[in-house]
């Protein structure tokens, strides 16, 4: 967007006609979209630092054969300490990792955070549509949050506490013939509560994007991470209420005496399987596609060209999202599907290589002759580039049924959605947060503690991620607590790999608090020529309301 | 859509922010409509193994012939027994075939149950045609009781022409009788 026709005039306007919230009542009463990305990012880093603890804890397991940590865990946590008590808060554990990472990390990060700061400003908007119905978007996951760590505490399987099946909730075990306790209870209402804060947000973005671009904002000129949020909120209004059926069927079976996926009444397991991959494959993408946009961002920004290919970016996006609808089956090719089915999901499956080798060829193509500098978040999504490229890779593996059939839930599986999702959907919000800290804080961060940061986590994540492909190749089963000796060598190397992405956690924390302590002001534009989108018109950090004069769009340099 | 958003422009926005919410509800109800369309799509193309229902038996004959195994299960809080006259039958494709399934209720109590079923291999499903089973309705046994059902089948000579049955030789006919809700739990008798 190289050529807007405001004045400096809109900086400094807005504050004279009501006071500033301050205080608690700031942010729990904040319609303002600016406070509202800002908690939603406090939220993911609090939610994803649990998360990942939870993680930790799995890998510490892991490290070496038998069963060492879980009992003491256990014993401390519910009050268990027995070997049956381990293993059942082994699997609660890969659960709540499962559940938290999606949806109080990634989906809060990239949507709630992200989308809620950026989008506005780069369209133009001087807010969202509904600031009201934004606020209760973002209340809606405290509470959510709350009750999924709850679930960890109750009764869950006959003798234990949680439930243990994995963020698929497949019945017959979440149904009452494996979880009689609440704790299944807990885990369906925290997705119901994060589900609905999803929708609302979904529809607030869909409709400030359509009403509330600045003059001369045509789709066709608005930046890509705006059309990624676009598409990602029309796959979560289309895909989240399959969920919300799904698991409302589930809690009916489990309270109400229903029979959806009650074989003895008629029902019928699989269909939940169905019901709930229909929901969980466009979920992947959601998760995903944000980051594209920042990406495509970042990559412009510090290749100082416009992206490659703009419309075949966008309408790349709109593919994925498209094709994402039709593909849920490929989770399920040894549930018994006939020949026929599994060919079409294997075709229909690596139809979707298409559109995303569309967009990384256009990332490579931005580079190619552009004038780089590798400042800090241009390194990591040159990171997120090399990742998601890996973790795409071994999905076109997978996407063949006869393949699947040996690795389907093995440690193969866990290494290629970790390495889309960990890899390559965490590098994508960390390349965001560094690219957009100083215009969030107008603060500069430590370029070479971030570089110090990217380093720690690119190693310690490959250390532990790719060696799970030799591990599932091998034929190691996901959700167990222990491993024949066979597999020692590489979970042992796999656990060091935490070891050290556990070291660049902190320094994520230091780099974070060494710069609001130093508070090196950042000025409008720490990026220089390259950064032409909207955001960076503006101070850092921008004013409370902006763009009162909207801004008048005339170039289409994206 | 054009970008020519002024921020008092209300209606629009509520005509949009109306829409999204109708596409939402709109797959929230496809997710239930998702439970009928899915069992009338399992019984008309019998993925998954669901046998098919025929009122008469077949006009022709045809010329393979596959060996058909019976499989009884019972669920855990059912005190009854089922066995088949026979464990397995040669059936010619065409022909109409009649086994006598032999229930025996070993509790002191009137107890009802009814039985799910299906075949494997899963493809066979679309082939395998039943008549009448004891399957189709709730059964009933009084204390001690034992009584002999018919299961009354053939298989589709259309099976010749698919290729995926090509090398299919045996079919199993699979059951696992279920106690009833209502001999289960008299007190909780709920229709939802």
């Amino acid at each position: 967007m190289a050529t807007t026709s405001t004045s400096d005039a809109h900086d400094d306007h807005a504050h004279d006609d009501h006071p500033l919230p301050h205080g608690w009542r700031r942010y729990l009463y904040s319609t303002n979209h600016k406070d509202i990305g800002t908690l939603y990012i406090i939220f993911a880093m609090v939610a994803g630092l649990i998360g990942f603890l939870l993680s930790f804890a799995i890998r510490l397991e892991l490290q070496n054969p038998g069963i060492q940590i879980f009992p003491a865990l256990s014993a401390v946590l519910t009050g268990d300490g027995s070997v049956d008590g381990a293993k059942n808060m082994y699997n609660v554990f890969i659960t709540a990792h499962g559940v938290i990472m999606i949806f109080f990390l990634v989906m809060p990060a990239l949507i709630g955070g992200f989308g809620n700061w950026f989008v506005p400003l780069m369209i133009g908007a001087p807010d969202m549509a509904f600031p009201r119905m934004n606020n209760i978007s973002f209340w809606l996951l405290p509470a959510s949050f709350l009750l999924l760590l709850s679930s960890m505490f109750v009764d869950g399987s006959p003798g234990f506490k949680g439930f243990g099946g994995g963020w698929v909730f497949y019945p017959p075990f979440s149904s009452l013939a494996g979880t009689p306790g609440p704790a299944m209870d807990f885990v369906i209402l925290s997705l119901h509560v994060a589900g609905a804060s999803s929708i609302l947000g979904a529809i607030n973005f869909i409709t400030t994007i359509f009403n509330m671009r600045a003059p001369g904002m045509t789709m066709h000129r608005m930046p890509l991470f705006a059309w990624s949020v676009l598409v990602t909120a029309f796959l979560l209004v289309l895909s989240l209420p399959v969920l919300a059926g799904a698991i409302t069927m589930l809690l009916t079976d489990r309270n109400f005496h229903t029979a959806f996926f009650n074989p003895e009444k008629g029902g019928d397991p699989i269909l939940f399987q169905h019901l709930f991959w229909f929901f969980g494959h466009p979920e992947v993408y959601i998760l995903i596609l944000p980051g594209f946009g920042i990406i495509s961002q970042i990559v412009s920004t510090f290749s100082r060209k416009p992206v490659f290919g703009y419309l075949g970016m966008a309408y790349a996006m709109v593919a994925i999202g498209v094709v994402g609808f039709v593909v849920w089956a490929h989770h399920m090719y040894t549930v018994g599907l006939s020949l026929n089915t599994q060919r079409y999901f294997v075709f229909a499956t690596m139809v979707i290589a298409v559109p995303t080798g569309v967009k990384i060829f256009s990332w490579i193509a931005t580079m190619w002759g552009g004038s780089i500098s590798l400042r800090l978040p241009m390194i990591w999504a040159i990171g997120f580039i090399f990742l998601f490229t890996v973790g795409g890779v071994t999905g076109v593996v997978l996407a063949n049924a006869g393949i699947d059939r040996a690795l389907h839930e093995t440690y193969y599986v866990v290494a290629h959605f970790h390495y889309t999702m960990s890899l390559g959907a965490v590098f994508s919000i960390f390349a965001g947060f560094y690219y957009w800290f100083p215009k969030m804080t107008g603060y500069m961060y430590n370029e070479t503690l971030g570089k110090l940061h990217f380093w720690l986590l690119f190693v310690g994540v490959n250390l532990v991620f790719f060696p799970q492909h030799f591990l599932g190749l091998a034929g190691m089963p996901r959700r167990y607590i222990d491993y024949p000796d066979a597999y020692a060598l590489w979970n042992w190397w796999s656990s060091v790999g935490a070891e050290i992405t556990a070291v660049s956690v902190v320094v994520f924390f230091y780099v974070v608090w060494e710069a609001f302590s130093k508070k090196r002001v950042a000025g409008d534009n720490p990026w220089g020529v390259g950064a032409t989108t909207l955001e960076w018109t503006l101070p850092s950090p921008p004013p409370f309301h902006q763009y009162e004069t909207l801004p008048r769009i005339s170039g289409s340099d994206h | 859509m054009t970008g020519g958003g002024i921020p008092a422009n209300r209606s629009r926005y509520r005509a949009v922010a109306l829409s999204v919410t109708a596409g939402a509800v709109f797959m929230l109800g496809l997710s239930y409509a998702a439970v009928p369309l899915y069992r009338a799509f399992c019984a008309a193309t019998g993925y998954g193994g669901t046998t098919q229902v025929a009122k008469t038996a077949p006009s022709m004959r045809g010329e393979r012939i596959l060996n058909v195994r019976f499989d009884t299960n019972i669920a855990a809080g059912l005190p009854w027994s089922l066995t088949p006259e026979t464990p397995t039958l040669d059936v010619q494709t065409g022909e109409t075939k009649t086994v006598f399934f032999k229930a025996h209720n070993a509790s002191t109590q009137a107890v009802s149950a009814i039985a799910g079923y299906n075949v494997a291999p899963e493809q066979s499903g679309a082939f395998f045609n039943k008549i009448s089973c004891f399957c189709f309705s709730e059964q009933r046994l009084e204390a001690g009781e034992t009584a002999e059902w018919p299961v009354v089948f053939y298989l589709d000579p259309a099976l010749e022409k698919d290729a995926t049955m090509a090398h299919v030789e045996n079919i199993t006919l699979s059951y696992v009788l279920y106690a009833s809700d209502v001999t289960r739990a008299p007190a909780d008798e709920h229709k939802f």
